[in-house]
């Protein structure tokens, strides 16, 4: 990977950050009212199943911590692994594929009525 | 070997070469604080010897000594200090000139943000320790570390170079200022109290806009 | 810790990888869970209802504190890399920690 190539990995972690950060609050939060209104499966569901805005908000987080994940593991990989970079990064990617994947899965599980 | 008040380790070391064993080899030079050719690891710690008393760093009474950290070892505490400057000079951390003789002095306002930035750098004397203290150095044989970076930044606020261009690009990505990690073992080591992470996040930002450039440029 | 290593932006440092790791390495559990729901809400309410061992419970405060100290760190690295360098940015770092414990507490409370 080039010089700015590996630049930009360092910009879209930062982006994604800022995306994750707002997302992180809005989860807690949501998560701190759920457990105090009960998270029985049926309560969970009830409230997600059909949910365009549910749909968007964490298909949207996924993407983002996706990303920020394989960066952040990539970095892990080269410096404690010592892997080469092109390892590195297809094995980050490798990674950041597969989150996406169960967590596209997971938003549909939730959502689909 | 005696314990002398107000000893330093370069005193310590000087004893032993002289006195104990003639074949250790070590470097100093000033020995008043100002060259940084003493510097090596004491204690688990990068430090200019001539400017460490005894008292400060042995505790217990124990003084371990060994060469600066990531660079090869010539002999003893000597370290080679070879690839330190060659990655001073990948980072770009020569000023490149764009008047000549014929074109008067340049004006550099002291007092400008750049000049101030670039001030706050300019004191460093390449003595590795800053690059001996640092752990991105340590696992990534490519990053060319504090000292390089804050030379290249002090040249990035010269308003009077012409090599910004190249300098930006040599400082980017993995080996450059992408891979600091604001772990600040440079700043919190650095003898002139320099502030490398400072240089390197201005790097960062510098850096920034660059990275949305077509490609070659 | 070394010596050398031994100064606040380093712990800094240090919590912030090792939290970014541990939420990586959860964030998978954490998707195939939610994704039992696949099957109908009968697995997921069964997986919650297991969720309800106290080992389980500590493991998700733990989580929430990973999560706070992460952001946390990671708030305080865009300050530090983002703004013009301001000497009190150095006490980021414990701000952070603070703020991490502080979402800690409140998530044990909420419970």
């Amino acid at each position: 990977m080039s010089a700015r190539g590996e630049a930009q990995l360092w910009v879209a972690q930062r982006v994604t950050a800022v995306i994750l950060a707002v997302c992180v609050m809005v989860h807690l939060v949501t998560i701190i009212y759920a457990v105090r209104t009960g998270l029985g499966g049926a309560e969970v569901l009830g409230r997600t199943r059909g949910s365009v805005g549910v749909a968007v908000f964490y298909g949207l987080f996924v993407i983002a911590a996706s990303v920020h994940g394989g960066i952040g593991l990539r970095t892990i990989a080269i410096e404690w692994l010592r892997l080469r970079a092109g390892a590195a990064g297809m094995l980050a990617f490798a990674i950041a594929l597969a989150l996406l994947a169960l967590g596209m899965r997971a938003v549909y599980a939730v959502v689909a009525a | 070997m005696p314990r002398r008040e107000s000893q330093t380790v370069l005193d310590v070391v000087t004893h032993i070469q002289r006195r104990l064993d003639p074949t250790l080899a070590y470097r100093f030079a000033c020995r008043v604080g100002m060259c940084g050719s003493c510097a090596m690891t004491v204690n688990g710690t990068p430090r200019w010897t001539c400017r460490t008393h005894v008292d400060k760093v042995a505790k217990d009474g124990v003084l371990r000594l060994g060469p600066l950290a990531n660079m090869p070892v010539v002999r003893d505490l000597v370290a080679d200090m070879r690839e330190f400057f060659d990655k001073w000079a990948r980072a770009k951390g020569q000023f490149t000139p764009t008047r000549t003789r014929a074109d008067g002095f340049a004006r550099v306002e002291p007092a400008t943000r750049e000049r101030r930035e670039a001030d706050a750098g300019i004191e460093c004397i390449g003595c590795g320790v800053c690059y001996a203290a640092c752990d991105v150095v340590k696992w990534n044989r490519d990053y060319l570390g504090p000292a390089a970076l804050n030379r290249a930044w002090t040249l990035v606020n010269d308003v009077r170079d012409g090599g910004q261009a190249a300098r930006l690009r040599a400082v980017s990505g993995d080996a450059g200022c992408h891979s600091c990690h604001t772990m600040m073992s440079c700043t919190e080591h650095c003898p002139k109290e320099l502030s490398p992470t400072r240089s390197i996040a201005g790097l960062k930002r510098a850096t920034f806009a660059g990275v949305f450039d077509a490609e070659g440029e | 810790m070394s010596r050398a290593r031994n100064h606040p932006a380093y712990w800094a440092f240090l919590v912030h990888r090792l939290s970014g790791l541990a939420l990586a390495l959860f964030l998978p559990l954490h998707f195939l869970a939610l994704g039992t729901a696949i099957r109908g809400e009968a697995e997921l309410d069964g997986f919650l209802r297991w969720t309800h061992q106290p080992l389980v419970i500590v493991g998700e405060w733990l989580l929430v504190i990973l999560l706070a100290a992460h952001l946390a760190g990671g708030l305080r690295l865009l300050v530090l890399e983002l703004l013009p360098w301001r000497e009190w940015q150095k006490s980021l770092a414990g701000l952070a920690a603070f703020f991490a414990v502080v979402a800690g507490l409140v998530f044990a409370l909420a419970r």
